[in-house]
């Protein structure tokens, strides 16, 4: 038994090493700095209290939810549709939505910017037709639209290796029982692609609230907190504030996704 | 309350199956169902028997020119949704997210039965298949044999008008298959449903079918009783996919065929008949003296405790199975004598 014990202790030390090094110590580090400026411990009450920490916070994750639930729905339906239905150019389709994989968030943001920014396409669509520019790029919405750009790929190969493990007796099962196509999707189709929802959606949460290049791309009045650390940091050296607001950005995220994980239940184990 | 709707009778015209990638699946196929009948479809895997079931379910549509009726109404662009009709899989396809209970319940809760009533009949069929005690049970806890009671009794509860069971037993042990056997056989009697079965074992289709459907190559080689089948054979496909058959060459000469091993009597033989068939059944070892004129050497003996099954050497490509009850000791290379009962001769 005691060799056991050993053995596994050496099997998990890599693992402990890494975690350690590059995690736990880091974040007490962190911890700790956020404790030490001139307002001390303060500084992580002034999250809560100043209305510019709080906001920027809660409008993070707000984007977060609202671009893992859009890329959820979006992947969902086209992931599933592209895994059942082969086509030619099918193979072609799924390589050109996994293309965003490979773009730095600078390049992501830019790419808003010309779809939605002021010499933008949907600028001069909406000119053409209303007679004002609708301009979107440079807010919440800006960055909401970006995100979900580059969550899909992930997300949607996600979900068509899961589709690929459906078993479509269990769909035909509930025919013949009487389920129309749309209890199918509900009692069928969604719960076997629960796991791959929920492991692809903590990926695509976490991805949303920690993003940078995108929002510091589009810049201006966009106030979540990569933007506010950033600005903290280097503008206003304000390093105490700065690294108590990583602190409370990493938590948040932790806590959001243990939370989804707990709620989904044993399904998460099997998602792996 | 009766347990089933009255039991429908099913008819498919002109139903041939191609698939988009060109195979022909199906030849046109004409079949009449008796309601309250259970048929069972027979033949090796790629024989059609399955894209003839998903014909009649409503999982597939037959080519154009294909019809299907269910007592007379035409069914055939019906999804299987609303053919009412219970369907019963190899796999199970039971729903992973219910627990048992759920899981037969599921039919009734898209009817929206009333939440009583669905909870008085999830019971009662579950007290049926015995098994009450697992009502609570995740799918993933159950054994094979639970699960297909579980799918039987989920196909049973919404009282189809026909119930479709698709090699329902092949993923099961030996014995297992025979147990669940005899209780698919008794619950059909007593449901009085018209069922079909498809299945590639020839036992069960034997044990299950009010008649059999062989079916070769998309095609159905012969329709019959389970005796008819056995005993009549139409063809020489149908006669060595079932059971086991004993075949012996030569010609006819004098009412007598005569091959290598020596000569049968046989009075009503046809003239022109090269090769006679037989089931092990119907031929016997003799006694040490009683003269047949038909003899072989022992190759093989396996010992079954009821029965001795012998293969013996006559000369031909392929040994004779013989069951033998005598109370001897058989071993290779002994000399026996034969007699065979002409009344089980076949020629095909």
């Amino acid at each position: 038994m005691r060799h056991e014990t050993r053995r596994l202790i050496l099997l998990l030390l890599p693992a402990g090493i890494v975690f350690a090094a590059f995690f736990l110590l880091p974040m007490a580090r962190l911890f700790f700095i956020g404790g030490s400026g001139k307002t001390g411990w303060a500084a992580y009450a002034a999250i809560l209290t100043d209305s510019l920490y709080l906001d920027s916070l809660f409008s993070t994750l707000g984007v977060a939810a609202a671009t893992t639930a859009a890329t959820l729905v979006i992947s969902g339906i086209s992931g599933v549709f592209l895994q059942r239905h082969k086509f030619p150019g099918n193979a072609l389709l799924v390589s050109m939505l996994t293309f965003p994989l490979a773009f730095p968030g600078v390049v992501i943001g830019f790419m808003v910017i010309m779809l939605a920014g002021r010499q933008g396409l949907i600028g001069q669509v909406t000119q053409a037709l209303t007679g004002e520019k609708l301009v979107f790029a440079y807010t919440l919405s800006g960055l909401f639209m970006g995100y979900v750009y580059f969550s899909i790929p992930r997300t949607i190969l996600t979900v068509m290796a899961a589709a690929e493990k459906l078993d479509p007796k269990l769909e035909e099962a509930a025919r013949s029982l009487g389920a129309s196509p749309w209890r199918v999707l509900l009692d069928v189709i969604i719960p076997g692609l629960k796991p791959a929802f929920i492991s692809a959606g903590a990926i695509c949460f976490a991805t949303a609230v920690g993003a940078f290049g995108t929002a510091f791309t589009l810049a201006a009045r966009i106030n979540v907190l990569p933007m506010v650390i950033y600005t903290e940091f280097t503008l206003s050296a304000n390093i105490a504030m700065a690294a108590a607001l990583s602190f409370v950005l990493g938590i948040v995220t932790w806590l959001v996704l243990a939370l989804a994980r707990t709620a989904a239940g044993s399904s998460v184990a099997a998602a792996g | 309350m009766t347990d089933t709707a009255k039991p429908v009778s099913i008819s498919l015209a002109n139903c041939a199956k191609t698939f988009a990638d060109g195979t022909r699946a199906l030849e046109p196929l004409d079949l009449a169902i008796h309601a309250g009948e259970t048929v069972v479809f027979l033949g090796p895997s790629g024989c059609g028997k399955t894209t003839t079931l998903r014909i009649i379910a409503g999982l597939e549509e037959p080519d154009a020119g294909g019809k299907v009726l269910f007592d007379g109404v035409d069914v055939t662009h019906l999804p299987i949704e609303q053919r009412n009709v219970g369907m019963v899989f190899q796999s199970y396809a039971l729903f992973p997210n219910m627990t048992v209970a759920g899981n037969v319940g599921y039919g009734l809760r898209i009817r929206k039965v009333p939440e009583a009533e669905i909870k008085a009949r999830v019971s009662e069929m579950l007290a049926m298949m015995q098994i009450t005690r697992l009502a609570d049970r995740r799918i993933d806890q159950l054994s094979g044999g639970q699960r297909q009671r579980v799918a039987l009794a989920r196909a049973i509860a919404v009282r189809p008008r026909a119930l479709l069971l698709d090699e329902p037993l092949t993923a099961l042990d030996a014995k297992l298959r025979d147990t669940l056997r005899l209780e698919i056989d008794s619950l059909l009697r007593s449901l009085g449903i018209t069922a079909i079965y498809v299945t590639h074992d020839q036992a069960e289709a034997m044990a299950l079918g009010d008649r059999i459907v062989v079916m070769e190559h998309g095609r159905v080689a012969q329709i019959g009783k389970p005796r008819e089948i056995y005993q009549r054979p139409a063809t020489r496909f149908v006669a060595e996919f079932i059971g086991t058959m004993n075949r012996l060459t030569g010609s006819v000469r004098n009412g007598t065929f005569t091959c290598r091993a020596g000569g049968v009597a046989w009075a009503q033989a046809p003239a022109a008949a090269t090769e006679i068939l037989f089931r092990p059944e119907d031929i016997r070892v003799v006694e040490s003296g009683e003269a047949t004129g038909l003899s072989g050497t022992v190759a093989a003996a396996f010992f079954l405790g009821d029965r001795t099954r012998l293969f013996v050497d006559v000369g031909e490509a392929q040994p004779l199975v013989i069951e033998s009850t005598a109370r001897r000791d058989f071993s290779h290379g002994d000399p026996v004598g034969l007699a065979i009962d002409p009344r089980g001769l076949l020629v095909l």
